[in-house]
Parts: structure tokens; sequence; C-alpha cells
């Protein structure tokens, strides 16, 4: 197996590359523990950070990563950008290809567009988040953290709570996790888990929180954003909190030693409570910190490849 | 069509001089520490730790280096599907360590070694153990302590067994007819 060529969505991905990765960040994971956190494998390597939509978090992840492995990163961000003088995103694509990047991490708000960016492109494109599409690295971090704290991937019970709709966190997790043999229930009021979302990614949806926290091994929460009540999607977030908000009561309806999950930023008090977010069941930090390390192991198999296996793979 | 390079007896025997001869040029075995490099020397380590403890009464500081971040070719090479942790669990600072592999060949691997340990601090030396050097060198690197040097053809495969039985063997290179 080689390198990858991309990494734009998880449905691409094959299980044993999914395994690949994991076990590659695995070796990573122990290098930003270290004294010295640095290796030079990808000395001499350009990483360019894309970012349309603001991601103080996962760019921050990103470029650590990069720096971690000896790589040049640089950060292109929307607001210093020619974009807001009206360059297409093909003109931006040129551009950035005249100056050799080897890697192009790419956040847009449009569902598609790191696709697009791959076509055009020589070097490698790593998804950091498209519109309401995917997030692969995040469920790759997610994955990461559960076998970590469960020991396995396989056959687990997981329960994604919030606002489904809109999240493409939840589409991802849904994808990779369904692919190891999970059983994903995912609950929320009406407006926000769609009903095709169940046959569409071949999980339960649920719209009563208690039922699907039933037995289960990790609790995954998703941040509920205030745009959602400007569509009056959501009544306000007080009565969301108290439908759907995660607190110790409902956390006890889950196995004892279930994890609790959040991909951040955490809307304390909506939906998860303080006392979970802060409990011994939550791994929020785990998640942070696995984050480094797997994208780490990402660009490490996009920019650490022989050249012309892109060509061979794509 | 093999050629035994070394038996189980030829292999112990070789790990205990190897481990009385760095227990004596350390001087006891109070600043040292035994670090094999993933994954040929690592089994090699343990048996010369284990001799060393064997010999000088007390147990001594190990761990494991993986080399893949640190490689030469890490830039060009397929990434290897088999990296693991590195896994240091004592700071080097102020030992004598030695970084064990089972075959000594280009010496490349050696140098990523020493690259990868001095990140985890400052020994106050680095030594080198290998069972078998099979010459081929293309960096200024030699073994300190060294189990059998030997005389290999270039596409000839030296492959090291440590396990329920211990061996090292030669697998000629393919000849014209065999392809």
């Amino acid at each position: 197996m080689s390198g990858l060529p991309h990494l734009l969505d998880l449905r691409s991905l094959s299980r044993d590359e999914v395994v690949k990765i994991l076990d590659t960040a695995e070796a990573f994971f122990e290098v930003s523990r270290r004294p010295v956190r640095k290796v030079p494998t990808l000395r001499g390597k350009t990483i360019i950070n894309l970012f349309y939509e603001a991601s103080t978090r996962t760019r921050t992840s990103f470029e650590i990563a990069a720096k971690r492995l000896s790589a040049d990163a640089v950060n292109m961000s929307v607001s210093t950008s020619s974009v807001s003088k009206g360059e297409t995103l093909y003109d931006t694509c040129k551009t950035l290809e005249a100056m050799h990047p080897d890697v192009v991490v790419i956040r847009h708000s449009a569902s598609g567009a790191p696709h697009y960016v791959a076509s055009k492109l020589r070097c490698g494109v790593v998804n950091a988040g498209d519109g309401m599409h995917a997030h692969p690295t995040q469920a790759l971090l997610d994955a990461f953290t559960i076998r970590r704290a469960k020991g396995t991937l396989e056959g687990l019970n997981v329960t994604i709570v919030g606002d489904v709709a809109h999240s493409r966190v939840a589409r991802c997790n849904s994808v990779l996790l369904r692919s190891f043999g999970c059983r994903v229930r995912v609950v929320g009021p009406r407006t926000l888990v769609p009903p095709h979302f169940a046959e569409a990614f071949d999980v339960e949806t649920f719209h009563e929180l208690e039922p699907a926290l039933e037995g289960a091994d990790v609790v995954m929460c998703l941040r509920i954003q205030r745009e959602r009540l400007q569509d009056a999607l959501l009544p306000s977030l007080r009565e969301y909190s108290r439908t759907f908000g995660v607190g110790q009561a409902q956390l006890a309806l889950a196995k004892k030693d279930a994890i609790v999950m959040h991909p951040g930023p955490m809307n304390r008090g909506v939906e998860i409570a303080h006392d979970v977010a802060d409990g011994p069941q939550s791994v929020v930090l785990d998640q942070v910190e696995a984050g480094v390390a797997v994208r780490m192991a990402v660009l490490y198999l996009l920019a650490g490849g022989e050249e012309g296996a892109r060509e061979a793979a794509a | 069509m093999t050629e035994v390079l070394l038996d189980a007896d030829a292999i112990g025997r070789a790990i205990r001089r190897m481990a009385s001869e760095i227990v004596e040029a350390s001087r006891g075995a109070g600043s040292l520490a035994i670090v094999g490099i993933r994954r040929g020397g690592v089994v090699l380590s343990e048996r010369l730790a284990a001799a060393v403890a064997e010999q000088e009464g007390t147990k001594v500081p190990t761990g494991l280096v993986d080399i893949a971040f640190y490689r030469d070719d890490a830039a060009t090479a397929l990434p290897d599907p088999k990296i693991g942790p590195s896994h240091l669990p004592f700071d080097p600072t102020g030992m004598d360590v030695v970084l064990v592999d089972d075959v000594l060949q280009t010496g490349r691997t050696v140098r990523a070694a020493i690259d990868c340990l001095l990140d985890y601090g400052r020994p106050r030396r680095v030594w080198l153990a290998a069972l078998l050097d099979r010459g081929g060198r293309e960096l200024p690197i030699a073994a300190d302590f060294l189990g059998r040097r030997i005389e290999v053809a270039p596409g000839a495969k030296v492959r090291v067994e440590l396990g329920e039985t211990d061996r090292a063997w030669l697998q000629p290179a393919p000849t014209e007819e065999a392809r």
C-alpha cells in the first residue's frame, strides 16, 4: 500500500487505509509527549493551510502537526487573502501551485470545494471541513480517541446527539463507525435530524434522548449553533438543553464506562452539562491531543509518498 | 539453499560476551542503558539487557527507538506501514546508551537512531552493538560491540531470528535461473 493521494472524504477511504492512518498516528502520538516534540520527517516540504472559514482549532492543530514534522507551514486565511478581492477558487489554486506546495489543507463553506481543488492541483489535498459534507480528520481523530479508550473500534454502540442535519462531523463519523460494524444512533429534534439520514448513512434515528442513550459505549455531543435559532429550527437554547442536553442523569443511561466526546468548541450548559464536560468520562481534551497525532499521520502519508504515487493512485 | 551463520549456541555465547564487554566499557551497569532499534534490534536488546542483569545483578533501563521519522529517505521512500512508537521510559542524559541492531550494513539506520535518541536527551556516550556486521557501509559508522563480522555478496539477505530457536542464516541472491 502506497501513500495516500488526497484525503477528501471517508467514503473514498478503505477500512485498511483507516487502520493504517490510525496505526501511523499511534507512532506520532508519542512524539508530542517527548522533550523535543519535533521529528525531521518532512524537512523541506511545504504545507499550505487555506482556510475560507474561520477555525482557530483545526487550523492550529494542522499547523502544529506540520511543524512537528519539520515541514514549513503557511497559513492563508480568507480575511487576508485575495478572495475578498474577487479571485476565483480556480485562480487561487493556480497561484498556490506556482509556489510548489506539497500539501494543501483546505477548509471551505461550500461542500465539494476540496474535491475541486484536488482536481486542479498536482499536490496532495486534505479536506479540513467542507460545508455540511465532510471533515475526515475529525472523524479519524474521534476514531483514534475511541480506539485508545475502548481498545477497539469494532461493534461499539455510539450515540450522536444534536444538530445532525448540519453536521459534517456526524456524517463522517457515521460512515467511519458503520464500516467498523458499530451501532450508530443519531438523536435530536426533528428539525435537526432529518428522516432521510437513517437510510443515507445506515444509522438509526431518534427524537428522544433517553432511548438513544441506553447501553451506549460512546456519547458524542455536537455543537448547537446560534444560527439554528435564527432559522427557526429551534425554539430556544434552554428548551434544547432540557430535552437534548447531556447531563449526569442522561449519561447514567449509557454504559458505566461510556466515554463522552465533543468536537469543540463546547456550549457548556446547552448540549453538554458542566459536570459532564469536566467529568471522568469526558475525553474532550484527549480528542484535541489525538487531533495533532492524526493530522501528523495524514500529512506524512500524503507528503511522504513516492513521487508519482499520486498519479498512479489517482 | 541457505547457509547457517550462527546457531543458537553461537548466538548465546556472542550475547554473553558482548554483555560483559559492555559492562566493562561502562565500568559497571550504574549508568548504562540499552536501547533496541525497531524492529530487528528489539529482541536482541532485551537479551543483552538480561545478560547484563545476570552478570551484574542489577537491571538496566531499556527502551526502543523507531527510526521511520528520521530516515534520510523519508520524503521519497514509500511510507512504511509498520511504524511503531518509540518508547524511552527514562531520561538518557548523562548515561552510556548502547544502541542495538541485529545486522549492521549501510549505517543509515544507526545514523537515524542516534538522531532519534538525541531528541530525548544528551547521553554521555552512545555505543553501537550488533550481532552481525555484513559490511557495505555508506556512512562512517562502526560497531563498538559485535557478534561476528561476515563477508556477504551484495544481493544476499542476512536473516536473524531470535525467538524459540535462535539462528542467523544467509539467503543467497537469487541466481539467473531461479528468476
